[in-house]
């Protein structure tokens, strides 16, 4: 039953290239979000379930990751609905540049978004790593075309880097993958790539194989995830593409590539091994914090700011897990947070381009006066982001800071608090003044459309209220996904 | 048998080096197929020559590394009618310099990984690893997009090699890469080789830096 959630998307998705009219493609792209949806919340209480042959299952640790997806998926075909009926098709001005520029067809986005729904959905199913790579890759090939739907030379340079950085470190992957392979080659002639069976016979899998393995994904993986130094790709991307394509990539895609590191951790934990892969794991989130806050300072472009941030969260998240424990745990919840957040500020980030015309934060002031709504939750999502009370990344954080004092790393914890204290100057210093004081008189002012504010007003209500109660059935999701990976609670 | 395979590998090595030190576009995409077959060539070996999908898919990589990818290059660099000389960032003497150093490394790497089946040819590991630093090397050190898809497809090359050695342990991965490796190399990245010539009147990435930032704010202004 759980397949239909991978072709349900994939073959809407190869029905929007070939639907005529934009009516039926807007029915289409929501139909299929709310179908998808709905599947998940159906197959959720399922968990163990298993569809082609066990190469297809769902664990808590997918179905933490799949619940994100399906939900940002949703908020961003909302979104879509209207954005696609403001930018159209016609030939118009590029506002930085003044060049003359059209879009990419309707019809080739709608389906490559839902081409893109149905390659996470694969990702956060397989069950066998051969396959996971595969999902991962064609992963990067949906999104290619998204990024180039503004069709001119900056998104260009931003898809060519995107491609040609993701391609290199998918094959990265791949050689750890078969590294993989001659590491289980030695536990029995019926070796397979199969998630069960590696777990099954972990104990028999070859450390001096398995080890180098893990160090290749976690670069092949790290370079799509957008850990530093091999984040290159990602500010263009995210500051290039639509916004709520930016998103998606943000809030979904980068987890993705996060799974398919985390199942290689829970190999090696079965493996009893997972000391090995703690420090590499700390190093790289450690270097992530660094360079994405060191490019946030002053950085005049608020689409980048937001893609630093990612590089820095992912830098969070890859902290957590080499920390382990209940640090693991955190970094897991903490995935959650910053997808519901990071997506919303996105989201927002494309009202107000649409509002003023422009990337950089410093032309970009009294965001409450232009647009009363994406102003106040701009704010909000920007206290959501940088951690701090009431919303959800506050705890996540701190379950990570806590996480890493248990298990002695004070020099790492107070590495970790510097950092993200500098983060946050960084970022209040940019993103505040954007929504306060007086409007530019070149600002479009009016009634903003009601899908421009209702998807990211949702994501923010659900990131306050995952920071104020913390529901029975989620808190159960973490611990169990947690202890997939060896955290004891 | 044995003595064919030395000297397949052997040849791999030195399209290694022609590739590393190669100026002229054409023939280094040329070079590039020569070894794509040659790998191909080890596969349909490994696979025992007889009529089977191993031996069927062992020819059809042949093809496809070895006539179509190289084909389809060329015609793109006619088509687009870009400069026919490699441009390095490196100079090719560095460039060579670079190979030695990769090829020590990749014997070091090597011999750090015993494989699990005695079988197979010692310098099939070393070889492959040597194939895939080398293609890296050309995606990082040469200037134009479609060096560097050559690049992206010497690195294949190199895990498709390394592939071979397991190919008993997991065939069906090893496949697929090399289909996976089909799509992106033509369609999307031919796609975009494309667009880039149309649009910037050349496939220069070096002149693809509008986009960039440094440290503490001092994005390059925008023209």
């Amino acid at each position: 039953m759980i397949d239909a959630l991978v072709w349900i998307p994939a073959s809407a998705g190869c029905l929007a290239f070939v639907l005529p009219g934009r009516r039926s493609r807007e029915a289409l792209l929501l139909g299929t979000a709310l179908a998808h949806a709905a599947g998940v919340a159906i197959a959720a209480p399922a968990l163990g379930a298993r569809a082609w042959g066990g190469w297809l299952g769902l664990d808590a640790l997918g179905l933490l990751f799949l619940g994100v997806t399906s939900a940002l998926f949703a908020a961003a075909a909302v979104y879509a609905v209207g954005y696609l009926r403001r930018e159209g098709a016609a030939v118009r001005a590029d506002f930085e540049e003044g060049f003359a520029f059209s879009n990419e067809p309707e019809a080739a986005f709608v389906g490559c978004l839902l081409l893109f729904l149905a390659s996470m959905t694969l990702v956060t199913l397989a069950r066998h790593q051969g396959l996971l790579w595969v999902a991962v890759e064609a992963t990067t090939l949906a999104t290619a075309p998204l990024i180039y739907f503004h069709r001119h030379h900056r998104s260009l340079e931003a898809t060519w880097k995107y491609l040609l950085v993701c391609s290199v470190g998918i094959g990265l992957a791949l050689l750890g993958n078969l590294f993989l392979a001659v590491s289980a080659a030695a536990s029995g002639p019926t070796s397979s790539l199969l998630l069960d069976d590696l777990l099954a016979n972990a104990s028999q899998l070859r450390r001096e194989w398995l080890e180098p393995a893990f160090l290749l994904v976690l670069v092949g993986y790290g370079t799509k995830m957008g850990l530093a130094p091999m984040h290159t790709w990602l500010p263009d991307a995210h500051s290039e593409a639509p916004s709520l394509v930016s998103a998606l990539l943000s809030g979904a895609l980068l987890n993705c590539a996060f799974l398919g590191i985390l199942r290689f951790v829970q190999l090696l934990g079965a493996a009893g091994d997972v000391t090995f892969a703690a420090g590499p794991l700390v190093a790289f989130g450690l270097v992530s914090m660094a360079l994405a806050a060191l490019f946030l300072v002053r950085q005049p472009d608020y689409k980048r700011m937001l893609a630093y941030s990612s590089v820095e969260h992912m830098g969070i998240l890859a902290l957590g897990v080499g920390i382990g424990g209940g640090a693991l745990r955190g970094a897991l919840f903490h995935a959650v947070n910053h997808s519901l957040a990071k997506a919303m500020l996105f989201l927002l980030a494309g009202n107000l381009l649409a509002r003023f015309f422009t990337k950089r934060s410093a032309d970009v002031q009294g965001a409450l006066v232009v647009a009363p709504v994406s102003g106040a939750l701009w704010i909000a999502g920007f206290f959501a982001i940088v951690g701090s009370p009431p919303f959800a990344p506050f705890l996540s954080e701190l379950s990570i800071l806590r996480g890493a004092l248990a298990a002695g790393r004070s020099g790492v914890a107070a590495l970790y608090l510097a950092l993200l204290a500098l983060v946050f100057v960084a970022m209040s210093a940019l993103a505040l003044p954007m929504a306060l004081g007086p409007a530019p008189a070149a600002a479009r002012r009016g009634r903003e459309p009601w899908s421009a504010i209702v998807p990211p007003a949702l994501l923010g209500a659900a990131v306050l209220a995952l920071g104020l109660w913390l529901p029975a059935p989620f808190a159960s999701l973490l611990d169990r996904a947690a202890a997939l990976l060896g955290a004891t609670p | 048998m044995r003595s064919l395979v030395v000297a397949i590998l052997a040849t791999v090595l030195v399209t290694d080096f022609r590739l590393l030190g190669g100026s002229r576009l054409a023939a280094m995409i040329r070079i590039a197929g020569v070894q794509g077959a040659l790998l191909g060539a080890l596969a349909a070996i490994a696979a025992g020559l007889r009529a089977d999908t191993a031996t069927a898919l062992a020819l059809a990589t042949m093809t496809v590394k070895g006539l179509l990818l190289p084909r389809l290059m060329l015609r793109a660099i006619r088509r687009v009618e870009i400069r026919r000389e490699v441009e390095p960032l490196l100079g090719y003497s560095a460039s060579l310099g670079f190979g030695v150093l990769a090829l020590a490394v990749a014997g070091w790497l090597a011999a750090g990984l015993p494989l699990p089946r005695s079988d197979t040819p010692a310098l099939l590991v070393p070889a492959s690893l040597f194939t895939g630093l080398a293609g890296l090397f050309l995606v990082v050190a040469r200037r134009m997009a479609i060096t560097q898809v050559l690049g992206y497809l010497v690195f294949e090359n190199g895990i498709y090699g390394f592939g071979l050695a397991i190919a008993h342990e997991e065939p069906w991965l090893v496949q697929l890469g090399v289909l996976l490796d089909l799509f992106v190399a033509v369609f999307v990245m031919g796609i975009t080789v494309f667009h880039i010539q149309t649009d910037f009147e050349h496939i220069d990435v070096e002149r693809l830096v509008a986009l960039r930032d440094d440290a503490g704010g001092r994005r390059r202004e925008l023209p």
